[in-house]
């Protein structure tokens, strides 16, 4: 029985050079080759320099920009080098406690607006980096952003519409509204 | 749920079942004689395989010596990644300086890791460098799964050969499900999840200027390495400004693809694929969904073909994907409902083409409720434990639905391989029990099931019941057990529950906020781990071997058909009583009693 032992260390030797080294080089050469701003990160750059990742989202709080869903990354959210869940229970208090200021910050930042807040932009991501948020809570969020920066809601919702992607072949998954391209694309339109 | 919702849950199922069958067909030619043509020109790599080892190909193995060569590379592998963990600091494509992990917790990854359970005690991004994931988790994605692989094509001789001492060659059946179905799979599912935006690539972190920088509390660390606390014992801070986003990248999509074909699950990101960056986009989240189910449910074409009688496969899979469908559609709804908290605060909540609505605490936008409710029933039927939402926020019910799937001893489909397998121990224990109500010996494709096949299915079948709930009995009465408990109350339970259940089934997902990089849960979860893969294996193997040895007999008047719905309904039946005996009295304590709190307001 013990002469398994010397093909069991052979074959693990091999199946790590064929498995743990062929495949991933072999992988990353070809990714490089067919799909090179896809493999690094799909990073969004802005006069040479890079200003974040079209598939990562990043804080927002100022009130002239579009918010994303709220982060529990630490120690700061949308902390991409560590991602988080809050993996709060539902009937955690602190669960409570965190959506109910959440929703006192949205109301304080438009006191006009009168829809009821979708669930999406009071409750965090699961990765905390949720490059996205509903169209609805862009809707929401809609006539705060037009009002701080003087455009019309027209003009914004325009660009919302721009950043806004469907269910992929009208089936899978769910509409979304990408928060930090939408909110680059409102600074290229209105510099500061 | 909207007719949206339907559409995508049947598309998934339909899409499923029908790369299955062609799959399932090459998968049984491959443990046969003779190589399918289409990788005929792969074999000289294999025959050098053996070469290099000193392995003759036509040995024949007992199922003891068949255990032991499993054991051993088993054993091997699990020294390998252990090491790896130990000095990665001195090693190259450590581009972040990763520092070495401590015992336990590479005790635990490489038990999780070489038992295919791949539960992370870690977050991939700030604990492992490239090496560690490439060389050391990579490598057992594949050689633990087609150890899985190997141990059902051992099992599936056991009723094809008739008087014979052997079940065939270890080496050869792990090798071949290596290098004709998993690494062909995972390069080509590989290459379409980085056209989706999945990462591969050695280079370092990436900073990025944020659009607008952001405040937060740092905790103080004190000189001794700890977090300084103030007289009260809360941690103190000090308010920081940053003006960067840290990106972490790395070698993900090699990894990713293989830990969804291989049932492992161990993501190369702390939050698995709920990161953007190792499942992007609803595309890539519905090629990562099928690649979970892929194998395991091929593989029922595969027995079916392997012991020429494709009718018998089928049953196993109408009876598998039935129980999934049935708990799929309960988890759905339960996280449309949501959590009547976010209804009483005046939320939106419904379901409509603007939002997705529901308990959206802990998913991801792009997925919403349905494709995370799929998520989490796929993974968890599937001994795979890879998420792309978080379980300890989902609704209890919602929550309930993945706890019981892992219950049920992962043969819901299942790992590749041990899903099966798992499943065909059921099967047996379905006839045997149906033998003796009408009086006959008891057989399963025209082999006698005996004393000794039934005392290993016991073996089998008990085991990890047996880790999940002594497990869990320790951790609850244990300080150093409790400590680690991230939610109040009922739910604080079930955390530790659905610990000792995924470890105790080799699943590997979990309800997150339980803390368990701590040595008593790296040293309790791995040794769970343990028991529950090579405790199964081990008389699994017993079984092939007692049946190759055994005589064929003819199907007679008195055979019950096992390949008829009856026989489904049976298979359902033993399934579902065995899960509901073992299990009801704690999930009960736990998520039941939750749900209640929750629907009275509390």
């Amino acid at each position: 029985m013990i002469k398994e032992l010397k093909p069991a260390l052979w074959m693990l030797l091999l199946m790590s050079v064929l498995t743990g080294v062929l495949y991933p080089a072999l992988v990353t050469g070809l990714a490089q080759l067919l799909f090179p701003h896809e493999a690094t990160g799909s990073l969004l750059e802005n006069n040479g320099q890079t200003v974040g990742s079209n598939l990562i989202g990043q804080p927002f709080s100022d009130p002239r920009y579009f918010w994303g869903r709220p982060s529990a990354t630490s120690p700061m959210p949308y902390n991409a080098a560590a991602s988080s869940g809050s993996n709060l229970g539902p009937l955690n208090p602190a669960l409570q406690e965190a959506v109910e200021a959440r929703i006192t910050a949205l109301k304080e930042s438009d006191p006009s607006q009168k829809l009821p807040i979708p669930v999406d932009l009071v409750t965090t991501s699961a990765s905390g980096l949720d490059p996205h948020i509903s169209p609805a809570a862009a809707l929401w969020q809609l006539p705060r952003v037009a009002r701080m920066r003087n455009m019309s809601e027209q003009e914004v919702k325009q660009l919302v519409q721009q950043h806004t992607a469907g269910r992929t072949f009208g089936i899978l998954g769910e509409p979304r509204v990408n928060v930090l391209t939408l909110n680059l694309a409102l600074d290229r339109r209105k510099p500061q | 749920m909207t007719i949206n919702g339907y559409l995508q849950l049947i598309l998934y199922v339909l899409v499923l079942l029908l790369l299955s069958w062609p799959l399932g067909l090459f998968m049984a030619k491959i443990y046969g004689e003779t190589l399918p043509g289409s990788v005929r020109w792969l074999s000289p790599v294999e025959r050098g395989l053996y070469r290099l080892c000193g392995i003759r190909q036509h040995d024949d193995m007992s199922w003891t010596r068949y255990a032991f060569a499993v054991l051993s590379f088993n054993l091997m592998g699990l020294l390998a990644v252990y090491l790896l963990q130990r000095v990665q600091v001195w090693l190259p494509f450590n581009p972040q300086a990763m520092a070495n992990v401590t015992p336990d917790g590479s005790f635990n990854t490489a038990v999780s890791f070489a038992t295919n359970t791949n539960w992370q005690d870690y977050g991939g991004e700030t604990t492992l460098s490239y090496l560690t994931q490439m060389l050391g988790l990579t490598v057992q994605n594949f050689v633990s799964a087609a150890t899985g692989m190997a141990v059902m094509a051992a099992l599936m001789r056991g009723f094809t050969r008739r008087e014979r001492d052997g079940i065939g060659n270890f080496w050869v059946d792990m090798v071949r499900s290596t290098l004709y179905v998993l690494l062909p799979l995972s390069l080509v599912l590989a290459l379409l999840l980085v056209s989706q935006g999945v990462i591969q690539t050695f280079s370092p972190y990436q900073s990025a200027q944020l659009v607008e920088p952001v405040a937060y509390e740092e905790p103080v660390i004190a000189p001794d390495g700890q977090p300084r606390k103030d007289e009260k014992g809360q941690p103190v801070t000090e308010k920081k400004t940053t003006k960067e986003q840290v990106i972490a990248l790395g070698p993900a999509a090699s990894q990713v693809a293989i830990k969804q074909l291989g049932t492992n699950g161990g993501g190369f990101f702390n939050v698995n694929s709920a990161h953007p960056l190792e499942n992007p986009t609803p595309l890539s989240n519905l090629l990562e969904l099928l690649a979970i189910l892929l194998i395991p449910s091929a593989f029922c074409i595969t027995f079916g073909r392997f012991v020429g009688d494709v009718r018998q496969g089928k049953a196993i899979l109408v009876a598998m994907t039935i129980v999934f469908v049935a708990l799929l559609m309960f988890c759905v709804s339960a996280e449309q409902s949501g959590n009547p908290l976010f209804a009483r605060l005046g939320l939106e909540t419904q379901a409509s083409d603007q939002a997705a609505g529901g308990n959206m605490e802990g998913k991801e936008t792009r997925f919403g409720i349905v494709n995370s409710a799929l998520w989490a029933t796929a993974t968890t039927a599937a001994s795979n434990g890879s998420v792309n939402a978080m379980h300890d926020s989902f609704t209890p019910l919602g929550g309930l639905v993945p706890m019981w799937m892992i219950q049920l001893g992962e043969v819901i489909f299942g790992g590749v391989g041990s899903g099966l397998y798992g499943m065909i121990v059921f099967a047996l224990v379905g006839v045997f029990v149906s033998g003796l109500m009408i009086g006959r010996t008891p057989e399963y494709l025209g082999k006698k099931v005996e004393a000794f096949e039934m005392k290993m299915a016991a073996v089998v079948i008990l085991t990890p019941c047996l880790a999940v709930l002594i497990g869990t009995a320790v951790a609850v009465v244990s300080e150093a057990g409790r400590a680690g408990i991230a939610n109040p109350g009922i739910h604080g339970f079930s955390e530790i529950l659905y610990a000792f259940s995924s470890a105790g089934n080799n699943n590997g997902s979990a309800f997150g906020g339980l803390s368990v990089n701590t040595p008593f849960y790296n040293i309790l979860l791995g040794v769970a781990m343990l028991l529950a893969r090579y405790w199964v294996i081990v008389p699994v193997l017993a079984i092939a071997g007692s049946l190759a040895a055994k005589k064929s007999i003819p199907p007679s008047a008195g055979t019950l058909p096992t390949h008829t719905p009856l026989f489904v309904v049976l298979l359902i039946g033993t399934v579902i009583v065995v899960g509901a005996l073992t299990f009801l009295p704690a999930l009960a304590l736990g998520p039941i009693v939750e749900h209640v709190q929750m629907i009275n307001g509390h």
